[in-house]
């Protein structure tokens, strides 16, 4: 038995994904949940496992192609049909390619000035969506005339839309290139060869609803705003000519390099950036960390690290002033009641900030476990979608590559970064005496939208002062 | 360091060129003694001689036919065409001699003609033409229409050391209203690459010469619209730069052509056929043209402003496009 491998949704505003790798070749053996091919998306980048044991029949899109969510991207020749039936392939599988050839004499019938019920009825009733596909109405349901342009009718073809279903902005009514992308964005990226149960359900036996049905895709529409398939392009801030001289490579950028750019460029444009710097005594607990490391680690299977005191004097700081857990919608602040911190790791290939939901639940030891976990999980690519969304703050640590500071860029929608520097032990003047401290620069980028000097250096000097004077057991 | 104008710019080419190179020599009606009808020759009499900056007799198809003989026997030299208008007098020079030449008989023919073109400074319609078109229409020519002092400058010399004729098009509302600080030392600009001058999302605007300027002030009054204009100059008619144009039209959709001489079979026309042949699946709207009307140029002030495009005109085309 054939089970059709899919592109998986990959969290909810996420409708399209790039194969990266194949970790198999057709032929091969493969066990169920056997990671199959490597993906990388707007959000993360992650290794598909095999929905089925079996052998690798067919791979249907190659390495480097970007694909609609649910498209079937390989083939899985299952071993015992038994076996892999009920748990194979969660997602509607792909309908019989048979169903598509009725669609042409659809191609006609629409041009009658009056959408007349009296159409003769369609000759293959079981083929319902895919009509619309194949040849776009020229006329919408009341019989006006659809005005689009080329660029709108190929998009509308290439995502699968029907352009008797899109509202026109435009001059006169016109479907415009803005038209169609926001409708490719809210969930126009109906897959080819995935028609939902509903819509051929909903289409029964009226031959006229059956034209223009309504998309698969509008009903399962995402919340709106959410963004995705068009990368905006990143403007030049000099023109392209003064950029290529001499010799060169031009490199063209991964998604998660493009994603980043794009994140980084919005988060500047849209936040004014204000830094705040402060610095703290970590005496007190570089030597409880340097007493308990091994038994710490012996005792519960993870490293001890500086991290989790960071995160949990932050939780502290973040509890006393709310307005920095927070997101600004126009002129709404999102006050978030839980503290979700966002700890920035670095790749190899770029840069993620897996989230640590509800930090504010945890007690230290959850704190250390979780991010070692999610740490490691970013690095070998292991992360799920929904662990790097809903941060309501994040931390950043320059400081392990020696970095004695730096002023991150606030990672959107949060409106604040705390950058943690390199812990170097300098000579520090207490009661008029010179004396050797461990010391850490703490800098807070925040939003000045919402955030002001203020609160910011009393957030800052909280979280300081919950570090030097560190009171709780770690073990 | 000081400021040079579009003018300056090309005097200095051809002093440098003709420094650089002795095979180099400038002819035309009033270039030495004078100095050029707008003193574009300035001084070139007295530094490099009358045996290589030449006063000729008023015969345009003279000049030109001494050029391309002079061009056989190795020499390269520049024409000066008074006013371009007076290039149509040559036509049968330039186009069945000096454009089939290398083709014919494997005789390149390094010569540039150049002169003062275009409209706006109320010289009525014997001293305002925009000749380009006749000459875009015939193969073996490159054609030329700097919009800034630094091409003026680059492109010049590009065309001097061309091995075949090229139409050099100056634009004489531009001779002394626009400057720039010019790099030192020798530089030239090729001829065949158009330029992104702005970047937008919204439309692309493609124009060359005095419009450039124009479009680029529409597009300043655009912004202030939320509507992102992308303006290219062209700066080389022929060979035209297709991708830059094709490039630009993958990202905006749209595309509105701006130029001086006439609407009919003005590069407009050339560049609507390229985009639809090879992009027509990117177009989000109608190709919109911004041109002269088709008449002679006007003499009278108040008709020469309304014969010629201005930023309004382009900033009501370019809204209605951005709209449409």
């Amino acid at each position: 038995m054939a089970v059709d491998v899919i592109m998986p949704q990959m969290g909810e505003s996420i409708f399209e994904g790039t194969i990266t790798k194949w970790l198999k070749k057709p032929g091969d053996r493969i066990e169920r949940d056997e990671p199959l091919f490597e993906i990388s998306t707007d959000k993360v980048d992650a290794e598909i496992p095999a929905p089925s044991a079996g052998v690798l029949k067919e791979i249907k899109v190659p390495e480097g192609q970007t694909v609609p969510i649910q498209t079937v991207v390989a083939v899985i020749e299952a071993a015992g049909a038994s076996a892999a039936a009920p748990a194979a392939a969660p997602a509607p599988s792909a309908a019989p390619p048979a169903a598509s050839p009725a669609a042409p004499e659809k191609t006609a019938a629409p041009r009658a000035s009056a959408p007349a019920p009296a159409e003769p009825a369609p000759a293959a009733p079981k083929a319902p969506a895919e009509a619309p596909a194949s040849a776009a109405p020229e006329l919408r349901e009341n019989g006006q005339k659809i005005r689009s342009s080329p660029l709108v009718r190929r998009m509308a073809k290439e995502h699968n839309l029907d352009l008797g279903e899109i509202e026109g902005s435009g001059a006169g009514g016109r479907i415009s290139k803005k038209d169609i992308m926001a409708a490719v964005e809210t969930g126009g990226a109906k897959p080819q060869a995935a028609p939902s149960a509903g819509s051929a359900e909903g289409s029964s036996e009226s031959p006229f609803v059956s034209t223009p049905p309504p998309s698969a895709s509008s009903r399962q529409a995402p919340p709106a705003g959410a963004s995705a398939v068009f990368h905006p392009v990143l403007e030049n801030a000099v023109s392209r000519e003064r950029m290529y001289f001499g010799n060169y490579e031009a490199q063209p950028m991964t998604t998660m390099r493009q994603r980043i750019a794009e994140h980084m460029v919005a988060s500047k444009h849209v936040s004014p950036h204000v830094y705040s710097i402060d610095e703290a005594d970590m005496t007190r607990i570089a030597k409880i960390r340097e007493r308990s490391k091994a038994a710490f680690e012996a005792k519960y299977g993870t490293k001890l690290t500086f991290m989790p005191f960071f995160v949990r004097a932050c939780v502290e700081g973040l509890r006393a002033f709310p307005t920095v857990n927070a997101s600004v919608d126009g002129t709404t602040v999102v006050l978030h009641r839980e503290i979700n911190v966002g700890i920035a790791v670095a790749l190899d290939w770029g840069l993620i900030v897996p989230v640590l939901k509800n930090s504010e639940e945890k007690n230290f030891l959850g704190l250390a476990r979780g991010i070692n976990d999610v740490a490691e999980r970013a690095r070998g690519k292991k992360l799920k979608p929904e662990e790097v969304q809903e941060g309501t703050f994040s931390i950043t640590n320059p400081g392990v590559y020696g970095g004695l500071m730096g002023l991150p860029v606030i990672n959107q929608p949060n409106v604040a970064i705390l950058g943690i520097g390199a812990i170097q032990k300098r000579p520090m003047v207490i009661d008029d005496a010179i004396s050797i401290r461990s010391m850490v620069y703490l800098t807070l980028s925040y939003d000045h939208r919402v955030v002001d000097g203020a609160v910011a250096h009393q957030f800052v000097a909280k979280v300081k002062s919950y570090l030097e004077a560190w009171n709780e057991e770690i073990m | 360091m000081a400021e040079t104008t579009y003018l300056e710019a090309i005097r200095q080419a051809l002093f440098e060129e003709m420094d650089r190179d002795p095979t180099v020599l400038l002819m035309g009606e009033d270039v030495g003694v004078y100095g050029g009808a707008f003193k574009v020759s300035a001084g070139l009499l007295e530094r490099f001689g009358w045996e290589r900056v030449i006063d000729t007799p008023i015969s345009e198809t003279g000049i030109v036919g001494a050029a391309v003989g002079m061009s056989y026997a190795g020499l390269r030299p520049v024409v000066e065409m008074q006013f371009i208008d007076f290039i149509a007098c040559c036509f049968n020079q330039i186009t069945n001699i000096a454009a089939k030449s290398h083709y014919l008989w494997g005789a390149p023919v390094p010569i540039v003609l150049r002169g003062p073109c275009g409209g706006g400074v109320h010289g009525g319609p014997f001293h305002s033409a925009n000749p380009e078109m006749y000459f875009v229409h015939t193969p073996g020519l490159k054609v030329v229409c700097p919009a800034t002092a630094y091409d003026a400058k680059g492109m010049l010399k590009s065309a001097i050391r061309d091995n075949n004729p090229v139409l050099f098009f100056e634009h004489k509302f531009l001779y002394r209203r626009i400057k720039e600080d010019l790099p030192e030392g020798d530089f030239a600009v090729p001829i065949g690459k158009a330029i992104v001058r702005r970047e937008g999302r919204d439309l692309t605007i493609v124009s060359y010469a005095a419009m450039l300027h124009t479009s680029l002030e529409a597009a300043a009054q655009l912004e202030r619209e939320g509507i992102a204009a992308e303006v290219i100059d062209l700066r080389t008619l022929l060979p035209l730069d297709r991708e830059t144009i094709l490039a630009s039209i993958a990202k905006t959709n749209k595309l509105l052509v701006v130029h001086e001489d006439t609407r009919t079979g003005g590069i407009a026309g050339e560049i609507a056929a390229v985009v639809t042949e090879s992009a027509f699946e990117d177009l989000d709207g109608p190709i919109r043209r911004v041109t002269s009307l088709d008449t002679p140029v006007p003499y009278a002030e108040t008709l020469e402003n309304y014969f010629l495009p201005d930023v309004a005109k382009v900033v009501a085309a370019a809204r209605e496009l951005a709209h449409y």
